[in-house]
């Protein structure tokens, strides 16, 4: 009997967002179909993965995804640099974590200063990451925001908490930025929607809708994209359209799966192994779901997921 | 195509006869459209109905055992094509690949590793479910020696007996009596022959086809020779193939009610790299593969296929909950320490995960928070300082110890004040964040103690 396939055509279609600058540049998005279901319509640009970088040394990771970074990983150019020379990194994802109150506290004047030093340092697009401190992160990132002014970056998250800040620096130095919401779908399209209401355009945002490691609330972050992402192509709703961000490396790399050694788990096996696999299957499951751009800590996991994405466009 | 509600409804007696529990014919219909009820509920149908209503009302996907008794695992029965509309039925089943031309030495081993895989995840034990074994060296008698060797050592674990030669399958089939394997590699060439096999054999049908409108036509074509339980794989091996066809074929399955295609599909993920192995798993694991085929089970894959298959196959209404009680870790004393936590499941098995590891006896008081974890109990207002004070004074813990000190997440360090004003006489410890600083801080509790 003849298989009639059946092949859905959506009205919607994700937004492409272009980050850093030539001859770096990068695009992602701009599928009007689900992801790799290039059967049933386009799907012009790859998935992005950026490299993790932070700005102080990265004393709290696990010992297998520091060991990668040993020799570089205590000044942020150096750190960025490795990345995109010797691990060919298509993009950094810089995280001023140092910024945060509870760990160094450190000023917007050393996070202006940092910002300006990797972005002399490199040629790939840089996003640029607060602390998640929802009020420190305001004044952080409108600083950062003035140093990367038409550097074409991304920064973020905003949040409910100070998105109006945010916004207005990144529209005044013409960036992109990061939306973040918890894990929930309304709460998501809420927060795009007070953004654009600022005039900040809609082609500008990425929605980071909160990820979670495989094996702790991963079903649920995976769900909210596939809902997301429905909702942008079968109902064409323009708010739930900018690409979606994994933030994947942060969440898999606190969990004790990535850091049990096998003398104490010995069922779980190899623990340097395991933690590289946990970080590139929370990936893989979170493309599947609609994720185009992700951050990213061990360079194993990353070439592992490149492989996969190679396999599946 | 699906019947409808109507459509189903003009097939019954319409007598109205209320044996079949619902007021009327036309309710039970709806019913029965839905898939919410099954037809023989009603004793008038008549035969031509049945059969008619037989062939709508079966699932979309056709459920198919493999194997026999503890280990067996039910795959196919899918209802819907997004996990957040409904759960996913059948957790898809994990089948190692073993090819004949292996050396013994590595067959026993590859035998112990299966036999060994099984580990305990938030309650539920989770394993690699069969093993797959592919006639490589094309050879009949050479296949039939690995597969005596299977049955003799692994003689609970479910087999797919991968071969396209009758003879071959014929002779090993038959060290599998009983246990329904599945014989894979009918193709056009050998369909009748293999039909035959799995006829008088009992065992389910692998279809190897090249293309879904080979598959399609395979599929029918063996039903027709008499065989009703069979597994499907269109071809598709690389990622992007994988994704298109298994989505196809449980579009037409659910939405099209596609019968030739409404079986569980295999899925054959195996790479030279064991980790590009696990990631195109992955994508068999969330976009509907039955049963996938893997070239290897490190334990550190293991453990993250499994959880993803578990979160994958959850209910995305129901987080996965315990009974609120006070559980006892060990043989806890009068004096051994009163923790609290949530009735999440994860966070419940992490916890007691990890006092246990303490090797402190103590208690631990779960609480019903509808299976929220710590936080997310918090934001909701479920896990409050009014309602774990009332918790704790309901419990009759207070019978059980002689001391009055609860120790609370230091995620919800925050409550610690307003849990002492309304518990008197009780003092509340602030523990570590995450769970593994419990063995840590339990040993340096007892060492001010002492
Ligand atoms: C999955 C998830 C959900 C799921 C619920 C899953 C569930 N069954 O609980 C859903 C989508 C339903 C959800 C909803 C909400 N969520 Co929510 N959610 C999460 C997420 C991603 C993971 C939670 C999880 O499963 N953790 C794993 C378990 C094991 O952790 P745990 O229970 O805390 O246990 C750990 C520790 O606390 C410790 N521990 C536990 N017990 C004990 C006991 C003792 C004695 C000790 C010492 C230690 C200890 O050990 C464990 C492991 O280390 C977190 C963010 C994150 N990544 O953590 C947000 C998070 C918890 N959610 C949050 C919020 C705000 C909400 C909502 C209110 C808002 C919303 N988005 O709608 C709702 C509320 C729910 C409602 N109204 O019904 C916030 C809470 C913020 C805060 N600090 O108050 C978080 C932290 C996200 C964030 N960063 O903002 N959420
Ligand atoms: S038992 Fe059959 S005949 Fe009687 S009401 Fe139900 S459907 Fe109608």
């Amino acid at each position: 009997m003849a298989f009639v396939p059946p092949k859905e055509t959506y009205s919607g279609k994700v937004y492409a967002v272009n980050i850093g600058t030539a001859p770096c540049e990068v695009t992602f998005g701009g599928e009007n179909v689900l992801p790799f279901h290039a059967f049933e319509g386009t799907t012009p640009n790859r998935p992005l993965i950026a490299y993790e970088v932070q700005d102080i040394p990265p004393t709290d990771w696990p010992e297998s995804v520091q060991k990668p970074y040993r020799d570089v990983s205590n000044d942020p150019v150096s750190w960025a640099k490795f990345c995109q020379d010797t691990l060919k990194a298509k993009a950094i994802a810089l995280r001023l974590i140092g910024t945060h109150p509870d760990r160094e506290n450190r000023s917007p004047e050393d996070a202006v200063k940092t910002v300006k030093d990797v972005l002399s340092a490199i040629n790939v697009p840089l996003i640029i990451l607060g602390s998640n401190h929802a009020e420190k992160d305001a004044s952080i990132l409108v600083a950062v925001a003035d140093a990367a002014k038409d550097k074409n970056c991304i920064i973020g998250k905003a949040q409910e908490a100070n998105y109006k800040t945010i916004a207005a620096a990144a529209m005044a130095n013409n960036l992109k930025m990061i939306a973040l919401s918890e894990l929930d779908i309304n709460l998501s399209k809420q927060l795009n929607i007070l953004i654009t209401q600022m005039g900040f355009d809609k082609e500008r945002l990425i929605t980071d809708p909160m990820c979670s490691a495989l094996g702790y609330g991963l079903e649920y972050t995976y769900s909210v994209m596939e809902r997301i992402r429905l909702a942008a192509l079968a109902q064409n709703d323009a708010t739930m359209q900018p690409p979606m961000l994994g933030d994947v490396g942060m969440y898999v790399w606190k969990i004790k799966e990535t850091q049990a050694s096998e003398e104490d788990v010995p069922q779980w096996g190899s623990v340097e192994e395991r933690g590289i696999t946990w970080e590139a299957v929370t990936a893989t499951a979170l493309l599947i779901a609609g994720t185009e751009l992700l951050i990213m800590r061990h360079p194993k996991a990353v070439e592992a997921v490149e492989k996969v994405i190679e396999e599946l466009i | 195509m699906a019947l409808t509600g109507v459509d189903i409804f003009k097939l019954l007696p319409k007598t109205n006869c209320k044996k079949c529990g619902f007021p009327t014919c036309l309710a039970f219909a709806m019913k029965l459209a839905q898939r919410q009820a099954s037809l023989d509920l009603c004793p008038d149908v008549s035969e031509e109905a049945k059969q008619k209503l037989g062939e709508a009302s079966a699932p979309p996907v056709m459920p198919i055992t493999l194997g026999a008794g503890d280990k067996a695992v039910k795959t196919g029965e899918e209802t819907v094509i997004f996990r957040h509309d409904k759960r996913f039925v059948n957790p898809c089943a994990f089948a190692l690949e073993m090819k004949d031309t292996l050396s013994e030495a590595e067959i026993n081993k590859k035998i112990e590793d299966v036999l060994n895989s099984e580990i305990d995840r938030v309650g539920q034990k989770l394993r690699i479910n069969a093993i797959a074994l592919v006639n490589d060296s094309n050879d009949a008698g050479k296949f039939e020696v690995v597969a005596k060797i299977i049955a003799t050592k692994a003689s609970a674990v479910p087999v797919i007996l991968c071969t396209s030669n009758p003879q071959a399958a014929e002779a090993s089939v038959k060290l599998f009596a009983d246990k329904k394997p599945i014989i894979y590699g009918a193709n056009p060439e050998n369909a009748e022959a293999m039909a035959n096999i799995a006829k008088t054999y009992k065992a389910t049908l692998g279809i190897s086809a090249k293309g879904l409108d080979e598959l399609s036509d395979l599929t029918e074509k063996i039903k027709a020779l008499g065989v009703a339980d069979m597994v499907i794989d269109s071809g598709a091996r690389k990622a992007k193939e994988i994704l298109e066809h298994n989505t196809l074929i449980r579009r037409a399955a659910i939405k099209k009610n596609f019968k030739p295609v409404g079986y569980p599909v295999i899925t054959f993920a195996q790479r030279e790299d064991s980790l590009l192995d696990a990631l195109v798993a992955t994508i068999g694991v969330a976009k509907y593969s039955s049963i996938i085929v893997l070239s290897s089970i490190e334990k550190w894959k293991n453990v993250a296929l499994f959880t993803l298959r578990q979160n994958i196959y959850t209910d995305p209404q129901v987080p996965m909950q315990v009974e609120q009680k006070i559980y006892k870790i060990g043989e806890p004393a009068p004096d051994s320490p009163l923790l609290i936590t949530t009735n999440f499941s994860l966070t419940y098995f992490i916890v007691s995960g990890e006092v246990e590891n303490s090797r402190m006896p103590s208690y631990l008081a779960v609480m019903d928070c509808e299976g929220l974890s710590v936080l997310t109990a918090w934001a909701a207002g479920k896990f409050t300082a009014a309602k774990i004070a009332q918790f704790i004074k309901e419990s009759g813990v207070e019978n059980n110890i002689k001391h009055r000190e609860l120790i609370i997440p230091g995620y919800v360090a925050i409550l610690s004040g307003a849990i002492e004003d309304k518990l008197e006489g009780w003092k509340i410890t602030v523990g570590p964040r995450e769970a593994n600083g419990i063995p840590a801080f339990l040993k340096s509790k007892l060492a001010a103690k002492t």
